[in-house]
């Protein structure tokens, strides 16, 4: 299976073996070079727009007084705690959904079920719901006046205004994007090596391991990728969840939006630059990952 | 099997619970309260305008992110990593940070002059910013694994680039672009943060639904607020799911 | 596609990685139910405050915090912080977030406690009857005041673009429509007129906004002529430097934020004792909100002569009532039929 991520043109590559001869030949190349570029302006047109400006002012807005506030921002000690929990939450939130994503793709591909349609819808719920409401829902089930508030209470567990409950909002409203990337590559992978396999002896979980993986891996990066962004970047349902206790239960954003409200400009655009500077190092993780087992996948 | 019983309990947990507490919460003053909270006149304005813009801002999406999914695998240009790192951060930015960008670049005191802020216009520029990179990242893994020789195939039987990208192409993304879509969409049904600032939250003109919601959590109104988050959720569902027997049916017809 | 020996030490390299992360995952989930429990569990020991607040005072309790443990009641007392929008935070209290002391917006915020039984209903049997600061509704226009705005009647004049947060979002932005209404009543104006005066009002408003600051962000981003705000945000904000200036109507109303000890213990009633004090008002005056005490240094206030109190307009439970019912009350109504008279 070759991966076409190379290839330097836009529309298709020359087909070996198609020579180019004289002004047809020139015509048609000029052709293919003006449908590139033009596809080109118009992303990038779309990007730069909708994309580029934006992050481009916050990092404007951010050392548009020197480098000394943001520093001063930086070493706060509310500001590192909020780093460190919005840390600690995606290390926990994004595997389990990562484990939850692949096997519920597997599921929904791979299996044989009444009722994928429903699963499938499942999935993708609390994404459609506002986080706010979310926030708003959990409270409900798991709250002290909750559906299993005397239980949890009874056992000494605190979800709401406490950290696990701060996991449950982030992984919900995380939770549909490894599914929903991997299950279309996982499509497109088609059956026939995993099939292979199996008929030359491979166990389930070595077909998985090293045929369906592979197969799946871009599907995986970018879901995790996703995933942690969506992660990062939660405000609404970890805001009611959380009781923004400073030094305790406040995240990134929740710190964001306090330095917002005093009107710390530089003190809540340092921080949002620290959490896009987070987005980023995981796509940087993720694809240093994948480089190294692209190896195998060479013809 | 282990694997499903896991599987399932995560689901209860974060799903399931939740949601069934949100439900039993809008129903509690029986079948004709919850007809009339959905039925008010500002939250039927603000559930149509909510779903209208949305479908504008997928529609868009679907054509733009596929658009630059391609350039992101197929093209080379310098820079194109880090546009491509790029892509995911409209995602991990605070909604209140998106929505003091979009205000200071697209409104009053706009350095690129555009100015839409507080107009419906603006609704779909918030939109469009936060839901940026679903349908991207869910073409760029299919691209990826696309095989070209179909393509080049077809081109050397003088398939022109057009057709190419018709007959062979877009069938191989189409349950992909669809799979974005569905995230777009029910991303922008619920999406809250980057549109209080810049929309101004006018009742009936530029109120969406989860401010209306907002609103009503804050009165007190809290089957209203569910019912209507209900509504919300169960047009987002049918989109969804017109949206997977869609793409069901089409991957059918590519093999 | 056959099994390589390159694709084994993938295989391996993938299921190490996968180990590694579900123990670095676990790890930290026990680590945060562990630390979940005592955070969580903790009740108001003498030596430890959880203050629950709304947003605006957080810069005054940056000062009044250091300066309570400086006094001999407040030694060794440390604090736990927590700021939000009034109602959530009033919302999140009664749902559960442990609370030793609460300052919120309105007084409502803290009868919610009360019918939760996590305030006792004596709260507010004390000299200052349970406010910790006072303000008053003032309307901030542009620097230079361009459009000539001095008083509410200049808002519902043609071409004024007003701003003013949605008082269904922000509990707090009710003073605001308060003010207005009230306003009218004190110039001889029958209810009927007041609410009149509402709707024309309404009909100028070009953003509301779901919280105070964020009208604030919108006025200062170049929308609208007025922004309907309370005196010690546009202390504030004209301190930092933003080109606004704001003027005090004839007749407005007198904000008044409650303070109040959550449960029993005696170190937050200390606390609570000592913000009402003449010191700790002193701090509140440099913030910008007016003293509920007299004779604390520093406040040189302007007092309108036409001020009244929520009281004066039947108290916050009548008025919740009658102005902001989901479906009976006034700016209820008007806010309707706003939306039909525009709406094709």
């Amino acid at each position: 299976m070759s991966s076409s991520a190379s290839g330097s043109l836009a529309l298709s590559p020359a087909p070996a073996g198609r020579a180019a001869p004289g002004r047809d030949g020139q015509r048609a190349d000029r052709a293919l070079r003006a449908r590139k570029y033009g596809v080109r302006t118009v992303a990038l047109g779309y990007l730069a727009l909708l994309l580029l400006a934006p992050v481009a002012m916050i990092f404007y807005r951010t050392f548009e007084h020197g480098l000394t506030p943001v520093f001063d921002a930086i070493g706060e000690p509310n500001a590192q705690h909020a780093f460190w929990l919005s840390l600690e939450i995606v290390a926990i939130s994004v595997p389990l959904n990562t484990i939850f994503g692949i096997g519920m793709a597997l599921l929904l591909e791979r299996g044989r079920f009444k009722g994928k349609a429903l699963l499938g819808l499942l999935i993708d719920l609390p994404f459609a719901i506002s986080p706010v409401v979310i926030g708003l829902a959990l409270v409900l089930a798991y709250g002290k006046t909750g559906w299993l508030g005397d239980w949890l209470a009874e056992n000494g567990i605190q979800v709401i205004f406490s950290v696990p409950g701060m996991v449950i909002a982030t992984a919900i409203v995380s939770l549909p994007f490894v599914a929903r990337e991997t299950i279309p590559v996982l499509r497109e992978l088609g059956t026939d090596a995993e099939q292979a396999a199996s008929t030359l002896g491979a166990s389930g979980w070595q077909t998985f391991w090293r045929i369906t993986l592979p197969g799946i891996r871009w599907g995986v990066v970018y879901g995790v990728v996703l995933t942690t962004a969506r992660a990062l970047g939660e405000f609404g349902a970890v805001s009611i969840v959380s009781g923004r206790i400073e030094g305790e239960t406040q995240t990134l954003p929740l710190f964001v939006q306090a330095r917002f409200e005093n009107f710390d400009v530089t003190g809540a655009y340092t921080a949002a630059v620290v959490l896009a500077l987070l987005a980023f190092a995981t796509l940087v993780l993720m694809n240093l990952l994948t480089r190294r087992t692209r190896a195998d996948t060479a013809a | 099997m282990l694997g499903k019983g896991l599987l399932g309990v995560y689901l209860s947990v974060l799903v399931l619970l939740p949601v069934a507490a949100l439900l039993a919460k809008s129903g509690t003053g029986g079948a004709s309260q919850f007809w009339r909270e959905i039925s008010s006149p500002e939250a039927v304005a603000a559930i149509k305008l909510t779903l209208i813009v949305s479908a504008i801002v997928v529609a868009i999406n679907a054509v733009f992110g596929t658009i630059i999914a391609w350039v992101l695998v197929r093209d080379e240009f310098p820079g194109k990593k880090i546009v491509n790192a790029l892509i995911d951060l409209p995602f991990a930015l605070p909604t209140i940070v998106a929505g003091v960008v979009l205000l200071a670049l697209y409104g009053k005191g706009s350095p690129v002059g555009i100015n839409v802020a507080f107009t419906r216009t603006a609704i779909a520029l918030a939109l469009l910013f936060v839901t940026l990179p679903f349908v991207v990242r869910s073409v760029q893994p299919v691209l990826h694994e696309l095989d070209v020789s179909m393509e080049e195939a077809a081109e050397s039987l003088g398939a022109g680039p057009l057709t190419v990208l018709r007959r062979i192409v877009l069938p191989s993304l189409t349950p992909a672009i669809i799979s974005g879509v569905a995230l777009s969409f029910a991303r922008a049904v619920g999406e809250f943060g980057s549109l209080v600032l810049i929309t101004g939250n006018l009742p009936f003109k530029t109120e969406v639904g989860s401010v209306y919601v907002f609103g009503q959590i804050q009165n007190e109104n809290l089957p209203a607020a569910a019912a209507v988050s209900v509504v919300l959720l169960a047009a987002a569902l049918v989109v969804l799911a017109a949206l997977t027997l869609l793409s069901r049916r089409r991957s059918k017809h590519v093999l | 596609m056959h099994l390589t020996s390159p694709m084994k030490k993938v295989a391996m390299t993938k299921k190490t990685l996968v180990v590694l992360a579900s123990i670095c995952a676990a790890a930290l989930a026990l680590s945060a139910c562990g630390s979940s429990g005592s955070s969580g569990g903790s009740s108001g020991s003498s030596g430890s405050l959880t203050l629950v607040a709304y947003s605006t005072p957080q810069p005054a309790f940056e000062d009044l915090i250091p300066a309570f443990q400086a006094t001999p009641q407040g030694k060794s007392v440390s604090f736990k912080q927590s700021y939000g929008p009034s109602g959530e935070q009033s919302r999140a209290v009664s749902n559960g977030l442990h609370a030793d002391v609460v300052d919120f917006s309105l007084e409502p915020d803290v009868e919610r406690l009360v019918k939760a039984g996590l305030v006792s209903s004596d709260w507010n049997q004390n000299a200052t009857h349970g406010f910790v600061t006072d303000s008053v509704a003032v309307i901030i226009v542009r620097k230079g005041n361009p459009k000539h705005i001095k008083d509410w009647s200049d808002l519902v004049k043609p071409g004024v673009q007003v701003v003013t947060p949605n008082p269904f979002t922000s509990g707090g932005a009710r003073w605001n429509v308060m003010a207005a209404y009230g306003a009218q009543l004190k110039e001889g104006k029958t209810p009927a007129q007041a609410q009149q005066y509402l709707k024309a009002m309404f009909a100028n408003v070009v953003s509301q906004d779901s919280s105070a600051r964020n009208a604030l962000q919108t006025f200062v981003s170049g929308r609208g002529d007025a922004l309907i705000d309370y005196e010690n945000e546009a202390i504030t904000d004209k301190k930092k430097g933003e080109p606004i200036e704001y003027v005090i109507p004839k007749n407005t109303i007198l904000i008044q934020n409650p303070v109040a000890v959550v449960g029993k213990s005696a170190t937050a009633q200390k606390f609570v004792d000592y913000l009402v004090s003449p010191p700790a008002q002193a701090i509140w005056v440099a913030q910008g909100y007016r003293p509920v005490i007299s004779g604390v240094s520093g406040a040189h206030f302007p007092a309108p002569p036409g001020l009244f109190t929520i009281d004066t307009l039947g108290g916050w439970k009548k008025v919740t009532d009658e102005f902001f019912a989901p479906e009976t009350g006034i700016v209820t109504k008007i806010e309707e039929s706003q939306g039909v008279s525009t709406a094709k």
